[in-house]
């Protein structure tokens, strides 16, 4: 545009930034209370001062390890299809597991074998499901969690079904707990911070948990985003952000227990990033090797969650080899068991692909289902 | 009693359900203080308080989402997305949970949700805001696709979907929101979904159409009586599942069959009725089956927009056209 021709040439420019005022700050917290080595860096908190809870604890993720790698073992034999393994990831989802109330609702991805048995989905389920089977969502079990999401596979799609179940809750005023579990690849996405902020918006009773196992698929925590960590996306949201040591079982339910507690009460959502590492593949149908390095896998070992606690309860003399071992022969004995329940379920007539599309089947699709009917019967 | 818009029978149904079942709540952008960029929404949130009826953030994917985890716990979510423009996000939420949840949990979920949105072109609206895709909804299995075509249908339809076990997306076709107004008693009774509407009966021709395009068509109608040519108006008003029985009896009867929709022509919804047609009705046809619907092109900007929509005239062309071939 132009001046107009009384107006000063030019005008003085700023020497240098112009002032500023503190807008805001935020900091981000990590709770680790027992370290790699199984010492405790800080004093046991509530439940754990008794010592069956570490002891029960521990089984815990000793059983979801052998599920685990029996799930895998099924798979290399075909008696599943792809499976994603959660080794290494015991301590979280076993401590999202016992922090939640029964009345409370998961919705967790692919990856929360564990947080699933603790909630009552049965094993046979598990199985069932990852064999091919709709029929493995049902949660038929005398303690099945019946409003708890389905498995979601979509990265992070589930996190707005976490706002409106949360919601509901709130508008019903119930003192229960919505929990969303997702992966590192999951706050990449829109999703995430939709949810994030609507649940800020509301003050929502919502508790986000981030499994942080650095690597979304073949792309590694550092190439998924700039931020420092993932707790502080929170924040953008006005929701409180922190991180735990993912492999520390105890503070994993120090930490959401004291977040699901203030969820409860009407403090609003929380966020909590789980620093863990996924010692597996994605899954069966992936190799890591093409990816990461054998050291890198070595190096996260030494972090593992069972042995750290193992570690502890064996020098505290709350466990010991026979223990241990009992323990593994109890837990096999559990999961044979669902094996071979697993195995004796009949198999679904094609036709009952049609039987849980609508509430009651519309006549526009009868056709196609009496074909199929038909088609068995010839 | 007065007469009302078709806009203010989405209003009258949304109330009728707020106030009959606790249960519903009504959720969007700007549907609340605002009622809602087209008033759909209007006077709910002062009757019904903040927490029933309330605005969310700006964010089509929360919306959808947050729709699916409000119906699983039992709540009755009534969500409105501002112009079909803007509901493309929604589809990931619709068909990777919504229309799947029931399905993929043998019955022990559900997602008894409403998406409702506007739809296509003739109100000379800004980029986006014209679009027809009803096919896009169509396509997903267990998913429940609705266009009302006058005020008394919006009513009785969007009861019915609401009640609905199921997901509906309820597609409310903006340039009938205030063209015409007709007697619409608040009695709460629903209309049936997956059935067609004959809205005119008729002898020679077939004509088969939903949503805007129905005005067009019975023009074309009322045009061609004048000429002598009894033509059949079917409403399809769910597109999804489609009530093809409906249609293939009047076709059976009249043996030519003209579709009418504003939504592009490839892949659209005629090409699903024609295929069923040919399938089961072929020998009943005297004349190849006619479609007449807009251009396989962009939605033209306001100052085109007429040029691309159905026209009377062009339906009324069709269905002469059919009734020369035999």
């Amino acid at each position: 545009m132009r001046r107009p021709a009384d107006a000063p040439k030019t005008l003085r420019l700023a020497s240098e930034t112009p002032p500023t005022e503190l807008a805001a700050q935020f900091e981000v917290r990590c709770t680790r209370i027992l370290d790699a080595d199984g010492r405790l860096r800080a004093p046991l908190p509530e439940p754990f001062a008794d010592a069956s809870a570490l002891t029960s604890v521990y089984e815990e993720m000793l059983a979801l390890r052998l599920f685990d790698a029996k799930a895998v073992a099924l798979q290399r034999t075909g008696r599943l299809g792809t499976y994603p393994s959660c080794l290494g990831q015991e301590a979280t989802a076993v401590a999202i597991g016992r922090t939640m109330a029964r009345e409370d609702v998961l919705l967790g991805t692919y990856r929360e074998t564990g947080t699933m048995l603790a909630r009552g989905v049965l094993m046979s389920e598990i199985f069932l499901y990852w064999s091919g089977d709709e029929r493995g969502s049902a949660y038929s079990g005398p303690d099945a969690p019946k409003q708890d999401f389905p498995i979601c596979v979509p990265i992070a799609t589930h996190a707005p079904h976490a706002v409106g179940v949360a919601y509901a809750m709130k508008l019903k005023r119930e003192p229960r707990v919505a929990v969303c579990v997702l992966g590192d690849g999951a706050t990449s996405k829109g999703d995430f911070y939709e949810a994030l902020n609507g649940a800020g918006v509301w003050q929502l009773p919502l508790v986000f948990v981030v499994v942080n196992n650095e690597w979304a698929i073949s792309v590694p925590r550092s190439a998924q985003t700039r931020a420092q960590t993932l707790a502080q996306k929170a924040i953008s949201a006005g929701i409180p952000g922190e991180q735990v040591d993912g492999n520390d079982v105890i503070a994993v339910h120090s930490v959401l227990q004291r977040a699901m507690a203030k969820a409860r009460d009407g403090g609003g959502p929380h966020v909590v990033e789980a620093l863990t590492y996924r010692l597996h593949d994605h899954t069966t149908a992936d190799d890591a090797t093409r990816y990461r390095t054998a050291e890198d896998v070595e190096r996260a070992k030494r972090l593992d969650p069972l042995a750290r606690l193992r570690q502890y309860l064996v020098r505290e003399r709350l466990w010991n080899e026979q223990q241990e071992a009992a323990a593994r022969e109890a837990c096999n004995a559990r999961v044979e068991q669902a094996v071979a329940e697993f195995l004796a379920v009949p198999p679904r007539h094609p036709s009952s692909m049609f039987e849980h599309l609508f509430a009651e089947l519309p006549a526009a699709l009868h056709e196609q289902r009496d074909a199929v009917r038909g088609a068995d019967h010839e | 009693m007065s007469e009302i818009t078709l806009v203010e029978a989405v209003t009258q149904a949304l109330a009728h359900e707020l106030e009959a079942d606790e249960h519903v709540v009504v959720l969007g952008e700007d549907v609340g203080a605002n009622g809602g960029v087209f008033r759909a929404t209007a006077g709910l949130q002062q009757r019904f308080g903040t927490a029933r009826v309330f605005d969310t953030p700006l964010a089509e994917t929360l919306i959808a989402g947050m729709s699916i985890g409000l119906a699983a716990q039992g709540l009755r979510p009534v969500a409105e997305m501002q112009f079909m423009g803007f509901i493309y996000p929604a589809i990931d939420q619709l068909l990777n949970h919504a229309a799947r949840l029931r399905n993929r949990t043998c019955g022990r979920m559900s997602c008894p949700l409403v998406l409702r949105s506007p739809m296509g072109a003739g109100i000379h609206a800004p980029e986006h805001h014209s679009e027809s895709t009803e096919t896009l909804f169509a396509h997903i299995p267990g998913l429940r696709v609705v266009i009302p075509s006058s005020p008394a249908r919006a009513y009785g339809l969007l009861l019915a979907a609401i009640r609905d076990p199921d997901p509906v997306v309820f597609l409310e076709p903006t340039r009938l929101y205030r063209l015409a107004k007709e007697e619409v008693p608040d009695t709460g009774d629903a209309l049936p979904l997956d059935v067609c509407f004959v809205l005119r009966e008729g002898k020679d021709v077939t004509l088969v159409t939903w949503g805007a395009t129905t005005r067009e068509t019975l023009a074309a109608a009322a045009a061609l009586a004048d000429e002598g040519i009894e033509a059949e108006v079917i409403d399809v008003a769910t597109i999804a599942p489609l009530d093809i029985n409906t249609i293939l009896e009047s076709v059976g009867k009249t043996g030519r069959c003209v579709i009418a929709h504003e939504a592009a022509r490839n892949v659209g919804v005629g090409a699903e009725i024609a295929a069923r047609i040919a399938d089961r009705g072929l020998l009943t046809l005297l004349a190849p089956i006619k479609r007449v619907t807009g251009y396989d092109t962009i939605v033209p900007l306001a100052k085109l927009e007429q040029s691309y929509l159905p026209t009377p005239e062009r339906i009324a062309a069709a269905a002469r056209e059919t009734l020369e071939a035999a």
